[in-house]
């Protein structure tokens, strides 16, 4: 009994204060992961916010501007070109999905609505398949891939580079949306659709904006993550992993985005090495889902959601 | 008052007719609005009063017929539009954000009037900050008018539905509206709250010169408030003038008490 104590409590601790270093390379690491998944669950806060509606199709957004940024660089596109033309194609679809999706849905029960990002979800991935091909791509922008050491921490250039990208996308999202008017419209927008619409919001721009944000944000979680495990299917499915994210900071806040990301990344990388070995290792795999089970049974509305209130 | 009047009505609804598929629920309705005026649209339940409402602020689009807003015409505009020209509504149901505080409600009503850099805003600086100082200034003195300081920080969807009907108020102040439609600002009210809320429209009448236009059931209420009654019923306007010689009227008393039918 007290061997499985001093295995769980004692040791892992001594082992960290032991080798520094490696600690070090290990919170970094977590620090790394937990931005990319803050980017990830960036886009599904920005457009719950705007819409109070959980948007199933976020993962195949990410997946959608990858197809279409490799899809153009195979074609011969430099880089920068073919990043301004998805972007452009990404704003063109946040145009399409409110003529088409949103605007006969206003005033619409918020199930509708995320029902129809379900619909959405299925259209774009055989959308973009039909269009850019189903086979596995290699996406090379040109960011250097290679580990240098400081001060005896290595560091991996590409992951640095992801890392340093998503954090400043993230701080310019959370100031832009944060305080004052445009985020109080959106909260707003978020509320009550009639009401906004009577105090002069005009929902159609604000859901325009929202979505090609998220369009946006979609194509740097797909060009990082891309960059890391090439353009394939199953980046649609890197998306399930924000919404353990999302349920432990909170799915309006941006801040909560960003700590819940922090806490998941750098929590399963500590698990993984210091415990995983107790327990036969792949804790990486499961540690973000039970960290949300637990949250929704102290906290359901997450670490700075808005608490629910509902009068009967 | 420190403005003049300006000439002309506020608002005037000529020949307006609003349909859903074959169902005609305002018929070829007009009235007019003269500044500074309360009117009051009465008539029995499915009349046609609120889907008027909803035609002039933009919701739904007449079938036939003009609506102009001080002397342009605005029959086409989407309901942000409307808001922007200084027309401000409440619902029948109480449209609040329910999540947020009673105060940031109210703020939600300045939106149209704040202007600025994102990027100012964003970091909550300078100009932008000294703009959310004076617009917060102005709403504090609208939560002063209405008396729910002691509600400031509660969230709208847990104040009782009196208590609500006047933040909704409060947000439709905010914007600083010429034209105030009110959508039976006082039903589910007891006789109290239905004097405070009585007095608050005269106030707001009096103090600000906005203009009201509201639905109200109470006959009581729209024989004192009143300046004008306008009376639908199945979707036609069967009355037009002062309290006293609408409730005279003979089609008036038809509508609502029903034809003898010897």
């Amino acid at each position: 009994m007290l061997d499985v104590l001093h295995a769980v409590l004692v040791a892992p601790f001594k082992d960290m204060a032991g080798a520094p270093a490696f600690l070090v390379e290990v919170l970094i690491g977590g620090v790394f992961a937990g931005l990319m998944y803050s980017l990830l669950a960036l886009g599904f806060v920005l457009i719950y916010k705007a819409s109070g509606v959980f948007n199933f199709a976020q993962g195949v957004m990410v997946l959608f501007a990858a197809l279409t940024l490799v899809g153009l660089l195979e074609r011969g596109a430099p880089v920068v070109l073919a990043l301004a033309l998805t972007t452009v194609v990404m704003v063109g679809l946040a145009f399409a999905i409110e003529r088409v999706v949103l605007r006969p849905l206003v005033n619409q029960p918020q199930i509708i609505l995320f029902m129809a990002t379900i619909g959405l979800n299925f259209f774009l991935e055989g959308f973009g398949e039909m269009a850019w091909g189903a086979n596995v791509k290699k996406l090379d922008v040109g960011i250097p891939d290679h580990s240098f050491v400081v001060r005896g921490v290595q560091i991996n250039s590409l992951e640095l580079t992801a890392a340093v990208t998503a954090a400043v996308l993230v701080t310019l999202l959370a100031l832009f949306f944060q305080k004052t008017r445009i985020g109080r419209a959106l909260r707003a927008v978020a509320d009550d659709h009639e009401a906004a619409l009577s105090i002069g919001i005009p929902l159609k721009t604000i859901w325009v904006v929202v979505w090609s944000v998220a369009g946006v944000v979609a194509i740097v979680a797909g060009l990082m993550w891309g960059a890391k495990s090439g353009v394939q299917f199953s980046l649609s499915l890197i998306a399930l992993k924000a919404l353990p994210v999302l349920i432990l900071g909170g799915f309006e806040s941006v801040p909560g985005a960003i700590v819940g990301g922090l806490i998941i990344g750098v929590g399963e990388k500590l698990g993984e090495v210091y415990w995983g070995p107790l327990v036969g290792g792949a804790i990486e795999n499961w540690f973000a889902y039970v960290l949300a089970l637990a949250f929704l049974l102290v906290r359901p509305q997450g670490l700075f959601g808005e608490k629910i209130i509902e009068r009967v | 008052m420190s403005h003049p009047a300006p000439a002309g009505p506020v608002l005037e609804v000529d020949g307006v007719s609003v349909r859903f598929g074959a169902l005609i629920a305002v018929n070829q309705v007009s009235l007019s609005v003269a500044h500074g005026q309360i009117v009051a649209i009465i008539g029995p339940n499915g009349a046609g009063k609120t889907t008027l409402l909803n035609a002039v602020s933009g919701f739904y689009h007449p079938y036939e017929g003009r609506i102009a807003f001080e002397g342009k015409d605005r029959t086409r505009l989407q309901p942000p539009d409307v808001a922007a020209l200084g027309i401000a509504r409440t619902f029948q149901n109480v449209a609040l954000f329910k999540g947020m505080s009673v105060l940031d409600n109210i703020m939600t009503g300045r939106l149209l009037k704040m202007r600025g850099s994102f990027l100012l805003e964003a970091l909550y600086w300078g100009p932008a900050k000294r703009q959310e100082l004076e617009h917060r200034a102005f709403v504090e003195r609208i939560i002063d008018f209405l008396e729910i300081q002691a509600i400031r920080k509660t969230p709208a969807g847990r104040l009782p539905y009196g208590l609500q009907k006047r933040v909704e108020l409060a947000r439709a102040l905010a914007a600083e509206p010429k034209l105030l439609l009110l959508d039976e600002p006082m039903a589910g009210m007891n006789v109290e709250e239905k004097e405070d809320m009585c007095r608050v429209i005269l106030d707001v009448n009096h103090e600000f010169g906005t203009t009201i236009a509201l639905i109200e059931h109470d006959m009581g209420v729209v024989m004192d408030i009143c300046d004008r009654v306008v009376v639908l019923d199945y979707g036609r306007k069967i009355a037009d003038g002062p309290p006293a010689e609408v409730r005279k009227d003979q089609a008036v008393l038809d509508a609502y008490l029903g034809v003898a039918h010897a």
